[in-house]
Parts: C-alpha cells; sequence; structure tokens
C-alpha cells in the first residue's frame, strides 16, 4: 500500500472518524501534514450549537416556575415532561452522530467525544444535556481551564454529581471526590482531608429550575479550609485553579488522551514531554494535540491499527466509507446499546473503560454481522436489555417507534440505502485485477490473515459492481475491520 | 448421539449423576472425546489450541454445585415480595398498595409471600426456600444503573470496577481454557457481572441460534487463519474471542441435545430461559452458573399490575423448573439466588407506585438448603433513613458463601475482601 494512504487513514481514524468516501482518491496524494493541517482548520470554526429539545418543553422550563407550581404538577404531566426530554435525548444522539457522519470539524468532534466519557454524567433532562454537550464542543480543542470551569457549573455535572445538596453544615462530597479521582490529578495524588476541605468550597454552588448555574451564599461556608497546603476561604474556583496548578493534572489529562487517541499501552516518557508543554501552555488542548498529530511517532507501526474502535467510531466510521440514508435512524441507538456505548449514558462516572471491555462474544458477533445486515436492510435479532434509568417505567420508544417488528419482541430492521453509486465510483479506475486490494487497503488499517484466494469464494463475481459491494460488506465484517 | 443406540441414549438420559462411579466418569470423559474429535475431522476447524483442550480431562464431577442467579432487573418492590403482614407502618405507609394479610400467602406470623408466588410459597412449605432480608450495601445509590454495577461488580458504593463478580470468578477458574462456557447469560447481550478481566463469559438466548450464527463457513475460515498469528494486541485478543464463541456455541449445542428436557415450561422468556438450563445442568456441560433476568421492577406506576404479571411468570416458570431438577435428582445440586439493584421505598408514591429505595430481600431456592425459610429479621418500618430501610446484610457476604461454600472458589480472590460467611449452605 501507498505509505501516504495508510498514514493518512490512521489519522483520518484517530484525528476523526475514518476517512469519508468522497475522500478516497485524495488518500494516496496527499501529505499527511497537509491533510491534518485542513481537519485542524475545519476543526477550528466555532461549532453551531445543538438544539434539538421540544420547543413546547423548553417554554414550560424557562418560565419561573415556583416550588409549590412545580410540585402540583400531576404525576401523568410529569410522566409526559419525562418521555418528551427522553424522545429529545435520543434525538440528541442522533443529531451528534450525524455531525461526526458528515462535519467537517472532525477533531473538535472527536475531542468532544473524549471529553464527553471524560466528564461522564447521565441526566434524563434534555436541556441539561444539550448544554453540557455544547460546552463541549465550545471548548474542546480549546482551553482545558475553560473547559473545567464552565463544565462544573452545568447543571448536568452539579446534579449528576449532587453538588446541590452540598450545604454548609452538610457537605456532599461526591463531586469534589470525582473532581480530583477522575477530572483532575487522579487517584492517589490527593489525600481524603483534600476531598473534605474541597467539598465545603463547593457548598452553595447550584442550579436555578431552568438549569443556570446559581451561587447560593447562604449555604455557601465562609469558613477557613485548607487544601493541597493553601490555606484561606477558598472558594470552589480557588479549588479548580489549585488543582490546574498541579503538574500531575496535565499528566493525568494527557495520559488520557494518549491512551484514546494513540495508543492504550502508554509511552510514559512521551507523555511527560506532551504534559510538560500542556501544562507549560497553559492547558492548550489544541497544541497538545498539534503535538501529537504532527509527531513522527504518531504514525509509528505499532501505532496503526492498534486500538478496538468504539461502537460509536465503529459505526460512524461505516457511514463515512460507506455513505448510506438510514430511513429509521433510531436503529442505531439499538446498536450503542447492544454493542455497551450509549452517548448520554455512559456506564457511570468513570466513562467508558474502553479497549478489550467493547468486545465480548455477543458484541463482537454482532458487530461482524452488522454490515451484511445493513446491506440487506435485514433485521437486527439480538434485543438490547433495558435501561431503567431512562425508560422509568414506560415504554422503551427506541424499540416501539418506527420500527417494524417480527413475531420476536424488540426484533428489528436496519433500513438504510446504501448510496452505492458514490461508493463505487471511487474504482472507477481500478484494473480488475487490483479491485479487492484496493478495497482491503482502504477499509482495513492491519494486514487480514486471509487471504485474496481463500476469500475469492465468499464474493459475488456476477458484476463487477456486485463484486465491489461483496468485497466491502464482506471486509467491513472482519476482525480487523474493528481495529483502526 | 452418533455411535449410541437408542437405548444407551436413553440410559444415559436417565442417569443419575449422584450415582455416577468412577468409570462412568471416565467412559463419559472418553465419549466426550470422541464425539468432539469426530466433529473436528470431518469439519474444516483445525485449532491445535483445541485439540489441546479436548485431551486435557473435564471436570464435571469435581464440583457438581450450580448456581442460577436470578436478577430482577429495575428494582423489584421487596416490601410487597415478602410482606410484613403485622407491621401498622407497613399498611399506614401504602394505603392504596398494601397486600393485606388475608390475601399474602403466609410464611410465618409475621411475613407473607405476595400472592402471585404460589409455587414459590410451595418451596418454602417443602424447606427448599429461604428469604435473606434488608440485603444491600452502605451508601446506597439510587440510579438503576450505578446500582446495578455495583451488584454485579461486587464493589463498594464509592469505588468503580470494570469487572464482574462471576467474570472474576471465571478468571479464577479458567484462566487458560479454550471455551469459557463456566458462566453463561441467557440474554442477547453479556452483563457486566459476567466480564472478567482476562475471560468473559458468553451469553445466548438460544444454543441453536449461537451455534448458526457461529457456523458461518467465512466467519470460520477467517478464524482458522487468523489463529495462526500468535501476538498480544488486540488483534489477537479478537480472535481470541472469536475461537471461544465457536469452540463455546458448538460446545453449548451439543450439551443442549444431549438430554433436552421433555417438560412443559410456560412459553415466556424466563420459561424459555429456564428450561435451556435445565436441558444443560442434565448434560455433561461445565457450566457452574446461569445468569438469567426478568424484568422491568421499575414499578413508578401501576405497580399492582406490572408486578403481579412479572411475579406471575416467574411463578409459572419455576415450578416445571425445579420439577425438573427433582425428577433428575439435581435439586440438591442447584441453588436459585435472586436479587434485585434496589429495593423501593416504604411510601407508596402518588401514582400507584413506589420509588427508588434500598434494602432488600433475597431467595434462595434449593434442594441443598442448610438454613431454610426466613433467615433473619423482617425489615424494621421503625427505624429509616429519609424513608429508606437500613441494609442490615452487605450482599458480597452473600456472594462469599456462595463462592466459597457453593463453587468451591477463592471468595477472598474474586472478592477482594474477606467477608463473613453465612450459613443457608
Amino acid at each position: 500500500m501507498n505509505k501516504n494512504q495508510l498514514k493518512n487513514q490512521h489519522l483520518w481514524w484517530r484525528a476523526g472518524f475514518g476517512p469519508p468516501a468522497d475522500q478516497v482518491k485524495e488518500l494516496s496524494k496527499q501529505r499527511p501534514e497537509k491533510l491534518f493541517h485542513s481537519i485542524l482548520k475545519a476543526s477550528e470554526e466555532r461549532p453551531v450549537f445543538f438544539d434539538v429539545a421540544d420547543p413546547e418543553l423548553k417554554e414550560m422550563v424557562s418560565q419561573p416556575m415556583s416550588p409549590g407550581k412545580m410540585l402540583s404538577l400531576k404525576p401523568e404531566e410529569r410522566q409526559m415532561i419525562r418521555k418528551q426530554s427522553v424522545q429529545d435525548i435520543s434525538k440528541l444522539n442522533i443529531r451528534w452522530l450525524d455531525e461526526m457522519t458528515t462535519g467537517e470539524a472532525q477533531l473538535r468532534e472527536k475531542m468532544s467525544l473524549f471529553w464527553h466519557g471524560h466528564f461522564a454524567t447521565k441526566t434524563v433532562n434534555i436541556l441539561y444535556d444539550q448544554a453540557l454537550l455544547n460546552v463541549i464542543r465550545q471548548h474542546a480543542l480549546g482551553n482545558f481551564r475553560d473547559l473545567l470551569f464552565n463544565v462544573s457549573k452545568t447543571a448536568s455535572m452539579i446534579q449528576f454529581l449532587n453538588n446541590n445538596q452540598n450545604k454548609k453544615g452538610h457537605p456532599n462530597e461526591n463531586f469534589a471526590r470525582e473532581l480530583m479521582e477522575l477530572f483532575t490529578v487522579g487517584r492517589g495524588h490527593y489525600t481524603e482531608t483534600d476531598v473534605k476541605e474541597s467539598a465545603r468550597a463547593f457548598t452553595g454552588w447550584g442550579t436555578t429550575p431552568q438549569g443556570e448555574y446559581n451561587f447560593r451564599p447562604r449555604q455557601h461556608d465562609d469558613a477557613v479550609k485548607t487544601f493541597f497546603g493553601k490555606t484561606g476561604n477558598l472558594s470552589g474556583e480557588d479549588i479548580l485553579e489549585i488543582l490546574l496548578t498541579q503538574k500531575q493534572t496535565a499528566i493525568f489529562i494527557t495520559r488520557k488522551i494518549y491512551r484514546f487517541f494513540v495508543n492504550e499501552i502508554v509511552d510514559e516518557e512521551k507523555i511527560n514531554g506532551l504534559a510538560t508543554q500542556f501544562f507549560e501552555n497553559g492547558y492548550d488542548i489544541r497544541g497538545l494535540m498539534i503535538s501529537i498529530f504532527s509527531s513522527d511517532w504518531f504514525y509509528d507501526q505499532k501505532n496503526i491499527g492498534s486500538q478496538i474502535k468504539s461502537p460509536v467510531l465503529w459505526l460512524v466510521g461505516m457511514r463515512r466509507q460507506l455513505p448510506m440514508e438510514i430511513q429509521n435512524p433510531l436503529v442505531q441507538l439499538v446498536l450503542e446499546r447492544l454493542l455497551g456505548q450509549v452517548l448520554f449514558a455512559p456506564p457511570n462516572v468513570a466513562g467508558w473503560p474502553g479497549g478489550k471491555h467493547w468486545i465480548d462474544s455477543s458484541s463482537l458477533m454482532l458487530r461482524m454481522q452488522v454490515p451484511k445486515i445493513i446491506y440487506r436492510s435485514d433485521a437486527i435479532l439480538s434485543k438490547p436489555k433495558d435501561d431503567d434509568d431512562i425508560m422509568m417505567g414506560m415504554r422503551d420508544q427506541a424499540l416501539a417507534k418506527n420500527i417494524k417488528r417480527l413475531k420476536n419482541p424488540g426484533t428489528q430492521f436496519f433500513q438504510a440505502k446504501i448510496l452505492w453509486d458514490e461508493y463505487i465510483k471511487n474504482f472507477n479506475e481500478t484494473t480488475e485485477g487490483s479491485i479487492y486490494a484496493a478495497i482491503r487497503d482502504i477499509l482495513l488499517q492491519r494486514v487480514m490473515p486471509m487471504n485474496e484466494s481463500d476469500m475469492i469464494k465468499y464474493i459475488d463475481e456476477s458484476s463487477r459492481d456486485a463484486r465491489i459491494q461483496s468485497i466491502t460488506i464482506r471486509l467491513m465484517g472482519t476482525p480487523e475491520y474493528q481495529l483502526c | 448421539m452418533r455411535g449410541f443406540s437408542p437405548l444407551q441414549s436413553a440410559l444415559w438420559a436417565h442417569r443419575n449423576t449422584s450415582y455416577v462411579n468412577a468409570k462412568n466418569n471416565i467412559m463419559l470423559i472418553n465419549r466426550r472425546k470422541f464425539l468432539t474429535l469426530g466433529s473436528l475431522a470431518t469439519g474444516t476447524l483445525m485449532l491445535p489450541k483445541f485439540l489441546k483442550a479436548f485431551e486435557a480431562p473435564v471436570q464435571v464431577f469435581g464440583g457438581n454445585k450450580v448456581l442460577v442467579v436470578l436478577q430482577l432487573s429495575g428494582g423489584n418492590d421487596g416490601l410487597n415480595t415478602v410482606i410484613p403482614v403485622r407491621n401498622d407502618i407497613y399498611y399506614r405507609e401504602r394505603p392504596s398498595l398494601s397486600i393485606s394479610k388475608e390475601k399474602a400467602l403466609s410464611l410465618s406470623d409475621d411475613a407473607g409471600l405476595h400472592p402471585s408466588l404460589t409455587n414459590l410459597k410451595a418451596l418454602y412449605d417443602e424447606g427448599n426456600l429461604a428469604i435473606l432480608n434488608n440485603v444491600g450495601y452502605p451508601n446506597p445509590d439510587r440510579s438503576h444503573f450505578r446500582s446495578m454495577d455495583i451488584w454485579q461488580t461486587a464493589s463498594n458504593s464509592d469505588e468503580v470496577l470494570n469487572t464482574g463478580w462471576l467474570g472474576r470468578y471465571l478468571d479464577s477458574q479458567c484462566m487458560d481454557c479454550s471455551r469459557p462456557t463456566q458462566v453463561l447469560e441467557m440474554d442477547d447481550m453479556l452483563s457486566l457481572a459476567l466480564s472478567g478481566e482476562h475471560m468473559k463469559g458468553i451469553a445466548l438466548r438460544d444454543p441453536k441460534r449461537l451455534y448458526d450464527t457461529s457456523q458461518d463457513p467465512f466467519f470460520k475460515e477467517m478464524l482458522n487463519a487468523g489463529m495462526n498469528q500468535q501476538t498480544e494486541d488486540p488483534g489477537s485478543y479478537l480472535y481470541k474471542v472469536m475461537s471461544e464463541t465457536v469452540s463455546g456455541a458448538d460446545y453449548i449445542f451439543q450439551q443442549s441435545k444431549l438430554r433436552p428436557s421433555a417438560t412443559v415450561y410456560p412459553n415466556s422468556e424466563i420459561g424459555k430461559d429456564l428450561k435451556t438450563i435445565a436441558s444443560l445442568i442434565s448434560s455433561d456441560i461445565n457450566t457452574r452458573v446461569y445468569y438469567i433476568s426478568l424484568g422491568s421492577f421499575d414499578t413508578h406506576v401501576s405497580q399492582q399490575e406490572k408486578q403481579a404479571k412479572l411475579f406471575g411468570d416467574l411463578n409459572e416458570a419455576i415450578k416445571p423448573f425445579t420439577d425438573d431438577l427433582k425428577s433428575n435428582c439435581r435439586f440438591e445440586d442447584v441453588l436459585v439466588m435472586s436479587f434485585s439493584e434496589f429495593g423501593r421505598r416504604v411510601g407508596e408514591n402518588g401514582s400507584g407506585g413506589t420509588d427508588h429505595g434500598t434494602a432488600n430481600n433475597m431467595f434462595l431456592i434449593s434442594g441443598g438448603l442448610t438454613n431454610k425459610g426466613i433467615l433473619n429479621e423482617m425489615p424494621d418500618l421503625s427505624n429509616l433513613t429519609e424513608g429508606d430501610l437500613n441494609q442490615q446484610l452487605d450482599f458480597k457476604r452473600v456472594y462469599a458463601t456462595v463462592l466459597n461454600k457453593w463453587l468451591q472458589a477463592d471468595d477472598y480472590k474474586i472478592l477482594g475482601r474477606q467477608y463473613e460467611y453465612l450459613n443457608f449452605i
């Protein structure tokens, strides 16, 4: 394979969601540095915020409502609000998948997916969810300080980690603990006293019913606190600042970014170098990412094809490589559920563990069958588990809506029209003898042990188009396609 | 049953494991070896590692205890399951949802069972049911997912683990084995509970369907080609999972055909699951743990109907299952253990339901219980924390007991801490 092609594809998979079909011809021509420059440039545009919330729901929530009136809502009304909110979160999920698929700002969205797993929250409130996502997308490539400050003040975070209940005299330590364990310095770099003292500093951090940050001075503990050796009447902001003065925060974040974007197996020497620069540049995320993607070692053989794609990357990557119109977009949520990565519903505050955790016998078998299922607009025979946090005793709308049912409840079809013309034209100039290799080299970042001569019997040779289609679907159903 | 007469098959089907002597034991293993080698010779699958695994003695009767974990998903309302029929607070807090002493199936002076659970009541009367009350963990979490994670990973409430307790059991039993069939889940998706650090259990709804999927010729040919590359990276991990799936699916399917249950089960999901499990238990399979779920018990609204429907399904399915086990003389070797991620609040809500609570009860069903009936105090409704029950018994003690006394596993290694054992087995 052409050297540039492998590197460019590597870049597309790591700095984005895979090479798009309309760029296939460029893959072997462009220099990786140039490609990175264009991805970066597109990602520097200010994002268009997502707003998928039902207007009536927003209207209802935006009106100042006295606690008395909130309580007077009938159970059915509460149920309706929740139901609408859950539906809108599904819409937000699909909206974001579409952005990842067709948006130009690939690095920003990929980075946002990283931060979404880092600042993992799960609410059933569409307004909170979309507000947090918008904060993340706005600062994804900006400054980690801004990101940390803004995320900490979102209703989503304040509610998820119970800071609304963190009051003077009755501290709730949940946010303070996770802030250090998961968001900044990491486990082993703080003491239980630091947790207790900083929890007091965050007392009074709350939100309005509309989801705006709201500081409540009367609930704030004004007494002296000692945190990481600093003593005084520390505020929540002071705590965040002190954590940012710890180089360990830069190391912790850099290591996590390295594992997500480069390799699960870390190289501490490289991480230290990157972290030092990240720290000295005042937590400039963009600069850190430029250092990673412009380095020679990023393209080392050991880093290529060495990661198991997350379900979202896998799904979006297929859509980018094989353009398609999905008639029932909610079916994507069923796949997210079956494969263990539902956007806006990370498993816990630590986010998705990733790597080998994505794969067990059920998820691997399903992943390998899905290309064929899409090709034939076939049924997904597996049924996901219930998510009671989201359903709250309601009917499962992802399974109930827009979906043809078979005898087996929960069975549904992946109804998609693959835009084969757009795909096949990339191979117009490919000679017959090299079609297999050409498709393989675009789809797989890793050598496939089964060779072409053994593959032939599984390929539909009835026409050139049929051959291209059949090779593509087969190769997408391989273990190697799970890697990037 | 290739190579066996119908008479021999019939004899095998009526085999009683308690009477199998050492000689039969060897015969069984030889027969299995014969069958698997036979299928290898005719198939395309030629994996050296499998052959190695088959040559090793397969330990089936070394420990023949089986655990069936029944997960009541969604947070089952324990107070309407084992009902405190003489407790005024219960009736006061639940004006519309409480179940009267007359309707409840009487267990003792103080306790009655939900009216839909007639077959569990019969098991109780036979001495084959035990109940643990007030089971939970300190600092309870009211999110379904989080609390379920805590139960499935056996973590404390303030720690996050990425492996499940049964997955770690599998790790301890199956470090280098070619098919992780010691723990099986009856589902399309594998629960975290069965996911270990090195090994992951297999989830299946139907042995035939799993087998058919795994026998795809393209799939198998890829596997053949891929197994030859031996490197320690994600690529070889994928091939390892594939090979375990193919090998496991084949093994499970062959076993499921050995002595399929002839008992009539209800056509519900749990009915089908328990029928599959009963068939597998009476086969020679090496599975020690089966995992099934029933739900959703998240009864914020219309609790009466929802809980009665789900308990009805459980009740109808458990009877043929225990009958099967009894007629195969395996009931002493099988323990069914139920749990739910949390109980529900003591007071009912305004929608004919209950909201998320804390401590809960667990059922233990087996012909091999050493302590039966209601094993500890009924919930103390006069001593609540913010309207919720206080847990008296850490669920990890129940796990430790089952791992140590039933599965003969190293509970300390699997749970990471030493818990005091209980005496029900």
